[in-house]
């Protein structure tokens, strides 16, 4: 099967094709800042694209997920902190806990719907943000500086600026395969169906919130990695990671992009940073025009930009 | 004792300043259906106009009440302007297109009065203690707040039960298409309720004001403490928010007072001073998981209709 020549495939084809050659270019030009610029895209798209699956497919309005990023970020930091730098240690514990943490509030918030599910996750994650800010220990307010980023066996050393951007990238299309995957077996279809009609799904035999759950859980544990990876990336943590509006950030891209489409979240992503990236070299009050204009967003493009990229096909294909 | 007494004063007053911020947030939801997180920079704009406009004024109360009527204005041209589009709308539409006038918001506060907090002095009759037992002290200002917060809970409370728009704002929850097939102005109604919730927003906003600094961000902690307490009192019911609000102000302000000291009791002395201050800005959080698990639809859901 071949897929078919749209605008759609095209852009997304080639926004792939750019990001894997990117460091080629860098290379060649020398624009250091770009790599820099574009490994903090490609981390925080890693987030988005794990609260696309629960956002865009589960429908779960999660609006405490920058709370992972927090959460994996700080597990790295606080084990350099103590002297462990091993990334076969740091980053299942990032994993682990940012899962452990999804399953709790998971477990308490799932039992709520629409408004109060939005709410609930949004206090839980500023929960975690008030108690990581109380550690004195681990810097409080102030953060924490890495000093060694995660060491792994021999060829592998996150300090190689290309090296990290790559490791990235094959993180996040890994993930980006894994919840295509996901989304289309069985348990995904379970998922997707609850969120059209969960009393149906339950009556039809299916455990919703069993399923709800676990699709919480993986959507927290991949956020984690990404949070690893941006500790990694600042060599510092602060709790301004988790901090709530860092979760806007997330659902920005995610809807900006085009909820429950696979690519949907790195093409939000990239546009979001990018637009950021533009306007603060035209004002330093550029968020005065982001603001509106995501208003706008909201009132005119609803489908984000993968959905105008499908109107565009529709537009050729008649 | 006397710390005691001062400490639950203080939770009443804090619990009291969150209704306001709450009843707002709770009756622009259950009337418009509408999940507002811009509710937050109302709070913001009410306190630097009270700031700017007491200063220019030279009065604090005329500068609080010809903020509040800025802040009404403000209100109702962001309902018009923006909110009126997204009525209706999916609630994830509600918290983008909210979370963008936010942005917007703070911007043009730092545009326009400078990333620089403002203070607004206290006038010197307010700025006193009253005695309110034999030997126990309490800041007059304090005391004024807890004052003015319960005449605008009754006002409230007339409205909304025993006056004409009270009935039609009650209805229009209810059943908005009836209301307005009726004959009532529906668009208008909601452009007032709006308002409504913005006057309160601004009103908690200058009163907060002397207490801390007029800061840009300041909306943003208090809104989430706003949701939490319309998520504890049920969302849509002014009488639960009143009610969480208490709850949330009083286990707020004692927990950070109490807890150092409790928690020393079964714990090392540095253990303690590691985990009271983190453990005691987590309680209303544990309150609120416990609220949830016991009454997902918190204590006194509107939805059962």
């Amino acid at each position: 099967m071949t897929a078919p020549l749209t605008v759609r495939n095209i852009t997304i084809v080639a926004l792939l094709a750019g990001l894997v050659l990117l460091p080629v270019y860098v290379q060649i030009a020398g624009d250091r800042f770009v790599l820099t610029l574009f490994t903090r895209i490609v981390i925080l798209a890693l987030a988005a694209v794990s609260l696309n699956l629960i956002l865009g497919y589960g429908g779960m309005m999660s609006f405490g997920h920058a709370a992972y990023l927090g959460i994996g970020g700080y597990a790295v930091g606080m084990l350099a902190h103590e002297g462990i730098y091993s990334g076969f240690v740091q980053w299942p514990v990032a994993l682990a806990a940012s899962a452990l943490f999804a399953l709790t509030i998971g477990a308490l918030s799932l039992r709520a719907r629409g408004v109060y599910f939005i709410m609930i996750t949004l206090a839980f994650a500023q929960m975690a943000y008030y108690l990581i800010s109380g550690f004195a220990r681990y810097g409080g307010d102030d953060g924490l500086t890495i000093y060694k980023r995660s060491q792994f066996f021999e060829p592998i050393n996150l300090s190689n600026k290309a090296q990290f951007y790559y490791i990235c990238l094959a993180l996040l299309f890994a993930s980006i395969y894994l919840i295509w995957r996901l989304v289309n077996s069985r348990f995904g279809l379970a998922v997707q169906g609850a969120r059209s009609n969960d009393t149906r799904m339950r009556a039809i035999g299916f455990p919703t919130y069993r399923y709800r759950l676990v699709c919480f859980v993986i959507a927290g544990t991949l956020c984690g990695l990404a949070g690893a990876l941006l500790a990694n990336f600042n060599d510092f943590v602060s709790p301004s990671m988790m901090y709530w509006t860092r979760s806007g950030d997330l659902i920005i891209m995610v809807v900006l992009g085009g909820m429950g489409s696979p690519f949907g979240p790195l093409i939000g992503a990239v546009a979001l940073l990018v637009l950021e990236e533009a306007l603060s070299g035209i004002t330093e009050y550029w968020q005065i025009i982001l603001g509106p204009l995501l208003l706008l967003v909201v009132l005119f493009a609803r489908g984000g930009i993968d959905g105008l990229l499908m109107k565009a096909r529709a537009k050729v294909g008649q | 004792m006397t710390l005691f007494i001062e400490q639950c004063l203080n939770g009443l007053q804090f619990g009291l300043l969150l209704f306001l911020l709450a009843a707002g947030l709770t009756l622009v939801f259950g009337i418009m259906d509408l999940v507002n997180l811009a509710h937050g920079s109302l709070y913001m704009v009410g306190a630097y106009f009270a700031a700017t406009l007491a200063a220019w004024t030279g009065s604090f109360v005329l500068g609080a009440v010809l903020a509040l009527i800025a802040t009404l204005v403000v209100g109702m041209a962001v309902e018009v302007i923006a909110m009126r589009r997204l009525y209706g709308r999916d609630h994830l539409d509600h918290v983008l297109g909210t979370f963008g006038l936010i942005l917007f918001f703070d911007e043009s506060v730092r545009l326009i009065w400078g990333p620089a907090g403002l203070s607004l002095p206290l006038p010197p009759w307010l700025n006193t203690s009253v005695q309110i037992l034999p030997g126990v002290q309490y800041s007059a200002y304090r005391l004024a707040i807890i004052v003015v917060t319960l005449v605008v809970a009754a006002f409230l409370y007339v409205l909304v039960m025993r006056t004409r728009i009270g009935m039609l704002i009650r209805a229009g929850a209810s059943n908005r298409e009836m209301v307005g097939a009726l004959g009532v102005n529906i668009k208008l109604l909601y452009t007032l309720v709006f308002g409504l919730g913005a006057v309160l927003a601004g009103l908690a906003g200058l009163m907060q004001a002397p207490i801390l600094t007029v800061q840009i961000g300041m909306g943003e902690n208090i809104l989430i403490l706003a949701f939490v307490i319309t998520v504890i009192g049920g969302i849509g019911s002014i009488r639960g928010a009143l009610v969480a609000a208490l709850l949330v102000g009083f286990i707020d302000t004692l927990g950070r007072s109490y807890l150092p000291d409790l928690l020393r009791m079964v714990l090392s002395q540095e253990a303690a001073a590691t985990a009271a201050p983190a453990l005691s800005s987590m309680l209303i959080y544990l309150l609120m998981a416990v609220v949830l698990v016991v009454k997902p639809e918190g204590l006194f859901s509107a939805s059962h209709k």
